[in-house]
């Protein structure tokens, strides 16, 4: 190798070369000139034409520190290849040379250092020796004494012996002592009266019900003698219950409720002092074969006219009970009722599709003729108007019968009012539509529907016994029209499911009305617009209620067959409210296909009830 | 407007309550701890009145404490020792590890203990509030002093407990305070009077418990530890209170007792002999005179006079009930529960002895002719020995409970023992009483023991036992048949009879009823009219008040049953015999 070859040294020293990179030389030399990398012009062409002639390529490698190639000698070679192959480096290294112990297990005669032993081993410690004697000394003074067992046993002493019973130690004032353990009953013991013992079905039900809810916690058992008597095996899970309670159960104080029931019952006057009222069923109607839907009394108070499922109208004398009169009609009767003009006998009937208008012919026979004489004297206009209804004149066969006009409709009626004068005629359809009430004019055979809309399916109308209101009920609420201005005048809420019936107070301020959710609403129309009271005095749905025209009662008529009559006094002062006790429950009607009583209403001067009911009877009580 | 913005549960009860784990984290105790905590210091939840206030809006189910407990808890000395033993334990699990037997040693007698004198005195700040909750402590302790030495619980607790209840029941003894017992399929209770307080406790029949896996033993073993505390104090204010040495020692010269030494050992023969009950306890100082204080009389006045009488009627009906068994020497047989019947005799003034061989303590023998009674629980007695009565061991409860010595007829040994009542009943207005509840009280009253049926009744008993005058007996029921079936025939006559549609005008009744009946009906008509609210609470009230009826005419009509068929059986026999 040239001498000016072997100089090239790194001289830079450990630095990264990758600073040098970029420049064609690398370090520099004694002088301070500059050493350059050799040239690196080689292609692939080059590298490929290297390979091809030079037999040492393979052994040649670049010498990144220089960057010099240099062809590694033969042992550098062997070296490369035997640490590639996983072997020591050191060729002359043999890891597989016999072990030589230096120590063996096996005791020798001799010792390994053959020095003596110490002088100090031979001789008491003068520090222990000091420690010692100190330490007997101090057992002779009595300063160390043997360690005594402990004793556990508990001391006890007089720990109440200075009480303070005014310190009560984190004690607040909502501490709740823990109740005390109930005390043992008869049924629990061990031979208990033989009533105490549980019969078979008991015993059955006992075991089936959850462990909490038992009312007993142990099962009562008889033992002919204390011999006899087991161990009780939940002994152990009781005490552990209570251990449970005392610490983990969250206390509460509760007042008990200690109210003697009779305090709460209201104080209401005397229902003697609040007489005259129907007490006692004097008279049974009996006629019908089916239910009695509707009945109606006449304005004079001798006669009845009521109306049946089984296609017919009976008309009665009050006073006998004697059934006077049949009328066949075409269908089932809905209502019925009895024009309020003392001086015209005439009956209102809504069968089916039509309204029948009947003179029954009884009573005062001026009346009766004059009924026919009013009835007759209508002539018909010269240019009749377009009506919804149809008005038709009897028969001669059904004149017979008593029969004098025909209001058809063209949907099945639902019920009938009369104003209070006898002159105009209000009916209910049953018709989806505003058609539902109908007014009719009696002089005149006249007919007009006076709603533009529909509120709800109409369930009945009533008139304003002075003024020209008409009430009229929908499913939920009930309406109070102004009939010559054509307004709604209140809305009133009744706050129940479906309202049955309605009836108005004979001074026109009050209204009540049943409801099929067995509920008795009372209004002051003065008031507002909400219930006064609510009474909930039937078990079942109310079918009908009614006023009496002169006395200050009401009843009402229910589905579970009896009938309850109220004293409602209303004053003239308009600072007292209503008074309205209930002063009779009235029963004899008897429950048929889950119905009770149909219909009630009062005689217009006695104080006495009519009622209808799912048996086919009338009754009066008085 | 200003101020400061109001948050929600800031204020108000949601600040007087805490959570469980909170007030666990705020004490920084585990579960284990805490709960030992609470039950030593008789810490318990509280339910709050309005729970979703104290829950932050949050219904889900929590327990609450009262933050004033929790409070209270935090400067508890106890707690330290608690932590104290954590330590402890950790060391000495790491000296276990090391096999350190020394260092072992050295730990395990520096255990950190901890006393709970001062829990007591603050938990019941004066005595009365000490025995007030006594029921519970003696229960518990009567529970611990019967289970076997090994395995539950310590050896040390089970001991200290036997020994405490055995205490507490010489206490009883020597003050004559007990007042009731009652025999039921669970134990035995008794109730004492201590110092005018009411205790009762029960205790099992002496009986090896089969121990239930789903009871957690060291919640009962935290609550007997403070219960034992409690009950040991106890005891040493009330053998104060009656000058008796304490811990108790027995009356008597102590070189009498020689030939018991072969007994047991020197240690635990006094407390043997003590659980024997039968001998009377030693006196710090004898008392000159046995005679209780008299009371003053006072002048009474008009209206307190009855009061007076009443008190004084009270007092000595007490006093004769505490002398019950003044007088008499029983003798108890082998298979009748000795401890109980021992200390019920001895509570009320009676001697008491068994069988030597039975346990220690036995003061006479079974051949000593001035016995009056002896207790049998076996239907045959081989050879009777004349001059005492033989009675089954509800005499002696049913006596107790009576206040009076019963007729001992009923209680011979094999017959049917009448029915053991609940002392613990007092029956108000409109309750079922048992017929022999009745029978009880007519004794008390001094009255015979007599209405017809039920002389009848014994007559006929009698007549079974010994067989004796049957024809008459036959005669007599014969004729109360024939007057039966002359009744009999009355009765059907006024059946048949009413069928018939009669006309009977009862004008005079009705008038007797009608007012009655008007007020009946206003009644009705004003709970109609009732508001709802009030008309529920109402309606619940006269449901409880009804099924209170019920179940008393269920058990009257469920008794009248049973005695028919009782009589008829009786009668089938009868007829089976002639």
């Amino acid at each position: 190798m040239p001498p000016a070859l072997a100089d090239i040294r790194n001289t830079v020293g450990n630095i990264p070369l990758e600073w040098y990179e970029d420049f064609p030389h690398i370090g520099y030399d004694l002088d301070g000139k500059r050493i350059y990398k050799p040239l690196r012009s080689r292609d692939e062409l080059d590298h490929f034409l290297d390979k091809m002639d030079d037999p040492d390529y393979w052994r040649t490698v670049q010498d990144k520190m220089t960057g010099q190639d240099v062809r590694l000698t033969d042992e550098q070679v062997a070296l490369v290849q035997r640490l590639q192959k996983g072997q020591f480096g050191d060729a002359s290294y043999d890891p597989y040379e016999p072990a030589v112990d230096f120590f063996s297990g096996s005791m020798m005669i001799h010792p390994v250092t053959n020095r003596p032993a110490d002088k100090r081993s031979f001789i008491p410690s003068l520090i222990e020796k000091e420690k010692v004697s100190r330490m007997v000394h101090a057992i002779k003074m009595g300063w160390i004494q043997p360690r005594r067992p402990r004793d556990l046993t508990p001391q006890y002493y007089d720990l109440w012996a200075q009480e303070d019973p005014s310190a009560i130690l984190g004690r607040h004032k909502m501490h709740v002592p823990a109740p005390k353990l109930a005390l043992p009953g008869h049924a629990e013991s061990y031979n208990p009266p033989p009533e105490y013992l549980l019969s078979e079905e008991e015993r059955l039900a006992w075991e089936q019900q959850e462990p909490s809810e038992r009312k007993l916690n142990f099962l009562p058992q008889q033992f002919r003698c204390l011999r006899a008597v087991p161990a009780y095996g939940r002994f152990i899970h009781e005490r552990f219950e209570r251990c449970l309670d005392l610490y983990l159960c969250p206390r509460q104080r509760k007042m008990r409720v200690n109210v003697d029931p009779e305090d709460l019952i209201p104080k209401l006057p005397k229902p003697r002092d609040l007489q005259p009222f129907p007490t006692v069923q004097s008279l049974v109607y009996q006629g019908h074969s089916d239910l009695v839907r509707c009945f109606s009394v006449s304005p004079s108070g001798h006669w009845l006219a009521s109306g049946s499922d089984d296609h017919s109208v009976r008309l009665w004398e009050v006073n006998t009970g004697r059934c006077l009169k049949t009328i066949p009609v075409s269908g089932v009767v809905k209502s019925i009722a009895w024009n309020p003009n003392p001086a015209i006998c005439l009956i209102a009937v809504a069968v089916a599709e039509s309204v029948l208008l009947l003179n029954p012919g009884l009573g005062d026979l001026s009346a009766t003729s004059s009924t026919d004489q009013l009835l007759s004297a209508f002539s018909p206009p010269e240019e009749p108007a377009r009506q919804p209804v149809e008005w038709q004149e009897a028969s001669a066969e059904e004149h017979g019968h008593g029969l004098r006009l025909r209001i058809c409709h063209n949907k099945p009626v639902k019920q009938v009012a009369w104003h209070g004068r006898g002159d105009y005629l209000a009916s209910v359809v049953a018709a989806a539509e505003h058609t539902q009430v109908l007014m009719h004019q009696l002089s005149r055979r006249r007919s007009q529907s006076p709603f533009r809309r529909s509120h709800g399916q109409v369930q009945c109308v009533a008139f304003h016994p002075s003024r020209p209101f008409l009430f009229v009920a929908s499913q939920r609420s009930l309406r109070l029209y102004h009939l010559l201005r054509q307004e709604l005048t209140k809305k009133l809420m009744p706050n129940c499911k479906w309202v049955s019936s309605l009836a108005v107070h004979p001074q026109g301020d009050n209204v009540i009305c049943g409801s099929y959710d067995s509920k008795l609403i009372w209004f002051d129309l003065d008031l507002s617009t909400k219930p006064y009271k609510v009474l909930r005095h039937h078990k079942k749905a109310l079918r009908a209620v009614a006023f009496h025209p002169r006395y200050p009662l009401f009843a009402s008529g229910s589905d579970d067959g009896s009938v309850i009559v109220c004293h409602g006094m209303v004053y003239n002062d308009l600072l007292q409210n209503p008074l309205l006790v209930p002063v009779k429950v009235l029963k004899g009607h008897t429950m048929h296909r889950d119905l009770g009583v149909l219909d009630v209403s009062f005689h217009p001067t006695q104080p006495w009830l009519f009622s209808s009911g799912a048996d086919g009877t009338l009754r009066l009580f008085t | 407007m200003g101020g400061l913005e109001k948050k929600k549960y800031e204020r108000g009860s949601a600040t007087n309550y805490i959570t469980r784990n909170k007030a666990r984290k705020k004490l920084q105790l585990s579960l284990a701890d805490f709960r030992r905590l609470c039950i030593l210091k008789g810490i318990y939840p509280h339910e709050p009145k309005h729970k979703k206030k104290v829950n932050k809006g949050s219904t889900a189910a929590r327990t609450f404490y009262l933050l004033k407990d929790i409070k209270f808890l935090l400067h508890e000395p106890i707690v330290n020792k608690f932590r104290d033993y954590k330590v402890f334990v950790r060391k000495l699990r790491k000296a276990y590890g090391k096999s350190e037997w020394n260092t072992v040693e050295r730990l395990k007698d520096n255990k950190p203990v901890y006393k709970l004198d001062h829990i007591i005195k603050e938990r019941y700040p004066t005595f009365i509030d000490a025995l007030r909750d006594l029921d519970d402590a003696l229960s518990m302790c009567f529970l611990f002093s019967t289970f076997p030495r090994t395995g539950k619980c310590h050896v040390q607790t089970i001991q200290l407990c036997r020994r405490l209840t055995v205490e507490f029941l010489n206490y009883i003894i020597t003050s004559r305070a007990l007042r009731k017992v009652f025999l039921s399929i669970k134990g035995i209770y008794y109730q004492a009077e201590v110092l005018g307080q009411p205790v009762v406790w029960i205790t099992p029949y002496a009986f090896s418990h089969n121990h239930p896996t789903d009871v957690d033993y060291r919640v009962m073993a935290t609550f007997t530890e403070f219960y034992t505390t409690l009950l040991g104090f106890v005891n040493f204010r009330l053998y104060q209170t009656l000058n008796l040495q304490y811990p108790p020692k027995l009356e008597g010269p102590k070189d009498k007792d020689g030939d018991d030494e072969a007994y047991a050992m020197d240690s635990e023969s006094s407390l043997e002999k003590l659980s024997a009950l039968s001998a009377s306890l030693a006196r710090v100082m004898v008392p000159v005179t046995e005679e209780e204080a008299e009371m003053d009389e006072f002048p009474a006045d008009g209206e307190n006079a009855e009061q007076e009488e009443g008190l004084r009627k009270e007092r000595e009906a007490q006093d004769r009930h505490k002398r019950l068994f003044e007088g008499l020497k029983f003798f108890l047989n082998r298979e009748v529960p000795r401890e109980a019947l021992a200390f019920i005799i001895r509570s009320f003034g009676g001697d008491v002895s068994w069988d030597r061989s039975l346990c220690i303590g036995a003061t006479y023998d079974e051949k000593e002719p001035s016995i009056t009674h002896q207790i049998v629980d076996r239907p045959l007695q081989p050879t009777p020995v004349i001059g005492r009565c033989y009675v089954q061991p509800q005499w002696v409860f049913d006596s107790v409970n009576g206040r009076l010595r019963l007729p001992v007829e009923d209680y011979f040994p094999g017959v049917l023992l009448p029915p053991h009542l609940s002392p613990f009943v007092t029956e108000k207005e409109g309750d079922y009483v048992p017929p022999e509840k009745l029978k009880l009280l007519a004794l008390q009253r001094g009255e015979t023991p007599g209405n017809a049926t039920e002389s009848e009744e014994e007559e006929s008993e009698e007549d079974e036992g010994e067989g004796g005058d049957e024809e008459e007996e036959e005669e007599d029921e014969e004729g109360s048949e024939k007057e039966d079936e002359a009744k009999l025939k009355v009765m059907e006559e006024q059946r048949t009879l009413g069928k018939k549609p009669q006309v009977t005008m009862g004008t005079l009744d009705k008038r007797r009823q009608l007012p009655q009946e008007e007020e009946n009906e206003a009644k009705r008509l004003a709970i109609m009219t009732m508001r709802k609210r009030e008309k529920y609470l109402y309606d619940k009230i006269m449901y409880g008040k009804r099924r209170k009826v019920r179940e008393a005419n269920k058990l009257a009509q469920k008794r009248k049953a049973h005695d028919e068929a009782v009589k008829a059986e009786k009668k089938k026999k009868k007829k089976a015999q002639a």
